[in-house]
This record gives structure tokens, sequence and C-alpha cells, in this order.
């Protein structure tokens, strides 16, 4: 057994008993570490894929942003972790035999699947280290998918924003359409003054 | 030597994981986000492995696609999540049927 071998089912062992402490985990705060966990696992599956710039990604765009995002909102979150408890138990036949229904779906492509026996068509772009190789396609083939990708980000990160803004009662702030449409009336108020002597004198005293 | 069943095994495992968190976690909001990035993840892990052993970097750009919509879902439903909690004070599936007829 070579050290790839071992170093895969230490991995996978790890993602595994990771993934299965996300979903039974009791605090939501612990199922986020565990995930953390998992998703850094994977990554160094990847890495022995070698698929170094997507497991790099992983670990910096996920666990660096997606996940710390998911631990800000759980720790914000005020929740009655009992309540939200009950009928786990109650789901378990089902969810097991859902579950060992798509295992055995996936096995039985596992071991007869039409992948098998087809040639590997050799390791892609030869003498190219992976990222540069990834780079050259996300460039040259994907341009268009790339952008459209920027753009679901850019549209993602504007709902995220007008989702969750709210203004503050007691915050003092302008209301510009108001200013526009204010008249003249409700600002200036002309008073008509007499302008006799008798007025004058009365004002001098 | 690591073949790739192996890779395969761990993503279908990671997936059927996913899907009882969902069954599992009926009323938990966030776990059942949780478990939807459990079961991208096996997706993800399926496409590097092919990607890896069919000698084909194709696979590899599809993964980073897969990453950039999760992200984009994974902040857009945090942040429907924070709106719910917001105005029920809840994020219990159960309680959340003001659309039902």
């Amino acid at each position: 057994m070579d050290i790839t071998t071992l170093l895969f089912l230490a991995f996978a062992a790890a993602l595994l008993a990771a993934a299965v402490g996300v979903i039974t985990a009791r605090n939501p705060v612990h199922a986020v570490l565990l995930l953390v966990l998992a998703f850094f696992s994977a990554a160094c599956l990847w890495m022995l894929l070698r698929a170094e710039f997507l497991a790099i990604a992983l670990v910096l765009v996920y666990v660096g942003a997606v996940m710390v995002l998911f631990l800000f909102v759980v720790m914000m979150l005020d929740i009655n972790i009992d309540r939200l408890r009950e009928g786990f138990w109650r789901h378990l036949p089902l969810a097991a035999v859902v579950g060992v229904a798509i295992a055995l779906q996936l096995a039985a492509v596992l071991l007869h699947g039409a992948w098998q026996g087809r040639r590997a068509p050799g390791p892609g772009i030869a003498g190219v280290n992976n990222i540069e190789a990834l780079g050259r396609l996300m460039f040259t083939d994907y341009v268009y998918p790339v952008q459209v990708a920027g753009l679901i980000l850019l549209v993602g990160m504007v709902a995220a924003v007008v989702l969750t803004l709210r203004r503050r009662k007691d915050s003092k702030f302008q209301r510009p359409g108001d200013q526009v449409r204010v008249k003249r009336a409700e600002r200036v108020r002309l008073v008509a003054m007499p302008a006799d002597a008798e007025g004058r004198q009365d004002a001098r005293r | 030597m690591v073949s790739l069943s192996w890779y395969l095994s761990v993503g279908a495992l990671l997936f059927a994981i996913g899907v009882l968190g969902i069954f599992l976690n009926r009323r938990n909001l966030i776990v059942l986000l949780m478990a939807i990035e459990l079961m991208l993840l096996a997706v993800n892990m399926n496409f590097v492995a092919f990607s890896h052993y069919l000698g084909d970097h194709h696979g590899q750009v599809f993964v980073f696609f897969i990453l950039t919509v999760a992200a984009a879902e994974a902040a857009i439903g945090l942040a429907i999540l924070v709106t719910l909690f917001r105005n029920l004070a809840t994020i219990n599936v159960d309680e959340l049927d003001s659309l039902k007829g």
C-alpha cells in the first residue's frame, strides 16, 4: 500500500465522518465547523487528484468566505435548538430508505458504468501545470461563461444586500424625493406688516 | 493504487449523506443549506475525479463554475434566512407556511 492510498483513505474517512457529523450535530455551530473540516478534507483529496487550483480555491473561497458567512449567520441568529430537533428520529426510517436507495443506485452505476473500459485520452495539455492549463481553457474556450459567472456573482451580491438592507427607525437621513417636491408655501411665509407711523412707534417702544 | 471507483464511491456516499441530512433535519433551515453544500461537494468530487482519470481539464472548469454558482446560492440563501428570522423569529421550516393556500 503506497503513500497515496494511505492519504486517500485518511482524507476520505475524515471527509465522510465530518459529513455525518454535519447532519447529526446538535449545535449548528459545531455543524458549520464540521463542514469546514469536510471541505478541507475534500480539498486534500483534490490535491491527490492534481487539481491544485480547485483545491486552493475551495479552501480560500469556500472555507474562507462562504463558511465564515455561515458561521456568522449561525452565531447571529438566536435559535432554539431543541425545538428544531423535534422529529429528528421520526424521519430516520424514511431517510435511511432513501439514503440506501441512492447509495445502491449509485453503486449500480459505478459497477456497470459506461465509463469503464473507455480509453483515457491522455493527460490533457502536456507539459503544463494545472493552473496554467485551467487558465488557458478559461480564458479561451470559456471566456463568455467566465463573464456570465462574474455577472452571477454580482447579481448575488446585489440580491444579498437588497434582501438584508434595513433602515433603522431612529437614524436620521434625507429624503431627496420630498426635498424636490417641496412647495414654496411650505417653507416661506409672507407676513403683511403695517407700514404706518403708528406701527413704527409701537415697534420703537 | 487508488482508482477512479474509489473517488466515485466517496462522491456517492457524500451525496447520500447530503440527502439523508435533508430528510433528518427537515425543520432546521441552516442545516438544510449545509446538506445542499455537501451534495454540491459530492458532485464536484465526481467532476474532479473524472477530469483526472480521463485526462481532460474541462471537468475542472465546470467545477469552477459550480463553485461560483454555489457561492452565490449560499449568499442569497443566507440573506433570505436572515430576513426570515428578522420577520418571523424562527427558522423552522414547518412554520414558514405563509404562502400556503
